[in-house]
């Protein structure tokens, strides 16, 4: 039995004047106990709604889960003592200054006021948040109230952690130095279960990735192993001028296996058989066309190409912090 | 699922100190009224403005009103303080339905509801709070009708009781505008929704103008809103009766304190359990 393990989870909504939303349409689940399981996936794919129901905040319709053995919907407050939850909107209290945050949530925990204060002492320390930790909240950039809200869910040291896209919203620094702090925390077996739209995070932080769409999962496996999956090789080429994008799109067709996508506005991505052959014949044409190259080369499959073969459609990080009704 | 590290992630984690119960709901219960007492001192302009409100209140009814509103006895600031305690008490308990509603949109709720926690106790902290704030505005209200010439012309003992009925009844509808914060879910909605419940439970009431003078719909109103009770009783209680007044034939007008206590034990019996319901199965 894995440590946390999900079946069947079905969440519908109804939101007024629209049409039913199956946030949640028959989602599995299971994670291995000391690694971590990124949930890859669009806004709106159920990512949201899986760790709400596994962190006891809603009830599936249909359904069940456990966490090393015990009923998430049975017995929630067994549950509570034993994760550590931080969501995409940091969950702090503004008034408070960022130690009374982290005391607040140990007295919460039952920990007693001394070893509530003396935990929430030791986590401003790893956070690296000494110098404000007796300022309010309401004070603090976006990345520090992102580390007040992750420590918060730290205090108790829980042996299963959920991480709700910890890094949406945050600039590239702070973002890497949020990577920083939870590879160092999953280094020493915690269970994590983090939800991500980001690629990247989930290449880098995960052990095992499932691929959500649609509250289903449909792709699982470690990055490696979703990107055999998709198989072959890949040509890239990056144009000079956007402008060029439609002369490029026929000319990679013509010369691919399947439907060139277009990543970052300029750069456009193509599967071919014959690697380096068709790299040649692609750059010769380019030429002959007289599209001005930035950049041109042969790359393995990313992540981005994975989602776009098993859902038709593109992963696109958006600017949405929520992810509405899910 | 290897055993090692099953007893080296479970052996680290910080276990609850041993308690019961009724100890954790009491510690639950203080650490969120300590919460949101620290909002208080935080954000003093909070507890400004409540303060600065019934100033005024007290200031503009007993020189706008105070030269035309005829009262015998003691004149009209006697006559209305009581109803000014009442209306700004009742107005104090908004902060609950506004607060509960702010704290769902900021997530922090979400956080509670993922602690082993009591869920009633962040009721019970934010039903404190206002307490406090009404409290304080009690006494300013008191020392600023002090100066304007109300006066207490009863025992200590009755004074008191009369500032316990005001606070306790703020307190039981503290628990309906926690309960209509949750359900609104706005706390832009629930401060304009308040506005439009309080204003005319306040002012369709005995605590501005003797009832007796109001059309007779608005007069059948006014005797049987809880409100009328309240101010009748702290009038009562603080000795502010102008002699010869008639009391109304409702039995509520004439068992007014009787009144108070029965409205808070319905409102706690109802919202409390009600609330305490809506905020366990809170989803978003």
């Amino acid at each position: 039995m894995a440590f946390i393990e999900a079946h069947g989870l079905v969440k519908t909504y109804s939101p007024k004047g629209a049409p039913v939303v199956r946030a949640l349409d028959g989602l599995d689940l299971e994670v291995p106990q000391g690694t971590v399981t990124a949930l890859l996936g669009p806004n709106g794919a159920g990512k949201t709604t899986t760790v709400k129901v596994l962190t006891t905040l809603i009830s599936p319709d249909e359904g069940s889960a456990t966490i090393d053995g015990v009923d998430v919907l049975a017995d929630p407050q067994a549950i509570r003592r034993m994760i550590g939850a931080s969501g995409q909107y940091a969950a702090v209290d503004e008034n408070l200054t960022g130690l009374e945050n982290l005391m607040m949530v140990g007295r919460l925990y039952h920990l007693g006021a001394k070893v509530a204060r003396q935990r929430a002492t030791e986590l401003i320390e790893l956070f690296d948040l000494v110098e404000s930790q007796n300022r309010p909240v309401k004070g603090y950039s976006g990345g520090m109230r992102r580390r007040i809200d992750l420590a918060g869910a730290l205090v108790i040291k829980p042996p299963v952690l959920f991480l709700d896209e910890p890094t949406t919203g945050l600039d590239p620094r702070s973002r890497l130095g949020l990577w920083d702090v939870i590879e160092t925390l999953v280094s020493d077996g915690t269970t994590v279960l983090l939800t991500t739209q980001y690629l990247e995070e989930a290449d880098r932080l995960a052990d095992s990735i499932s691929v959500i769409d649609n509250g289903r999962v449909i792709a699982k496996g470690t990055a490696d192993e979703l990107k055999a999956s998709v198989g072959g090789q890949r040509v890239a080429l990056t144009v000079v001028d956007e402008a060029d994008g439609d002369a490029v799109r026929n000319l990679l067709a013509s010369h691919g296996t399947g439907e060139p996508i277009v990543t970052g506005g300029r750069t456009w991505v193509v599967p071919v058989d014959d690697g380096p052959a068709a790299l040649a014949a692609i750059m010769a044409a380019a030429s002959t066309a007289g599209i001005a190259l930035h950049d041109a080369g042969m790359r393995r499959p990313t992540l981005d190409d994975v989602f776009l073969q098993l859902t038709g459609h593109v992963a696109e990080a958006t600017d949405e912090t929520t992810e509405s009704a899910a | 699922m290897s055993a090692t590290t099953t007893s080296s992630a479970a052996s680290r984690t910080l276990q609850p100190v041993p308690g019961t119960a009724v100890s954790r709901f009491l510690s639950d219960g203080w650490v969120t009224t300590w919460r949101n007492l620290m909002k208080i001192i935080r954000v003093p302009e909070i507890l400004l403005f409540s303060l600065i409100q019934p100033i005024m209140f007290v200031l503009l009814f007993t020189f706008v009103f105070g030269a035309a509103i005829e009262i015998p006895g003691d004149g009209y600031e006697s006559f209305l303080m009581a109803g000014i305690f009442a209306q700004t008490v009742v107005f104090g308990s908004t902060y609950s339905g506004a607060a509960m509603a702010q704290d769902l949109k900021d997530g922090i709720i979400d956080r509670f509801r993922t602690l082993p926690m009591s869920g009633a106790a962040v009721l019970v902290g934010r039903t404190n709070g206002d307490l406090v704030i009404n409290g304080l505005s009690m006494i300013v209200m008191m020392l600023t009708g002090l100066a304007v010439g109300w006066r207490v012309n009863s025992s200590p003992l009755e004074f008191l009781a009369g500032v316990a009925l005001l606070l306790l009844f703020a307190y039981a509808f503290s628990w309906v505008m926690a309960f209509l914060g949750m359900a609104v879910k706005s706390p832009e909605i629930i401060n304009n929704a308040s506005f439009l419940i309080l204003f005319p439970l306040t002012f369709i009431s005995n605590a501005f103008v003797p009832s007796e003078r109001l059309p007779e719909p608005l007069r059948i109103f006014a005797e049987w809103n809880p409100v009328s009770s309240l101010v009748q009783s702290a009038r009562e209680l603080f000795g502010n009766v102008p002699p010869g007044t008639p009391v109304g034939d409702a039995w509520t007008a004439q068992n007014p304190i009787a009144t108070v206590l029965i409205g808070v034990v319905v409102l706690l019996v109802v919202f409390v359990p009600l609330s305490i319901r809506t905020f366990a199965t809170l989803s978003r």
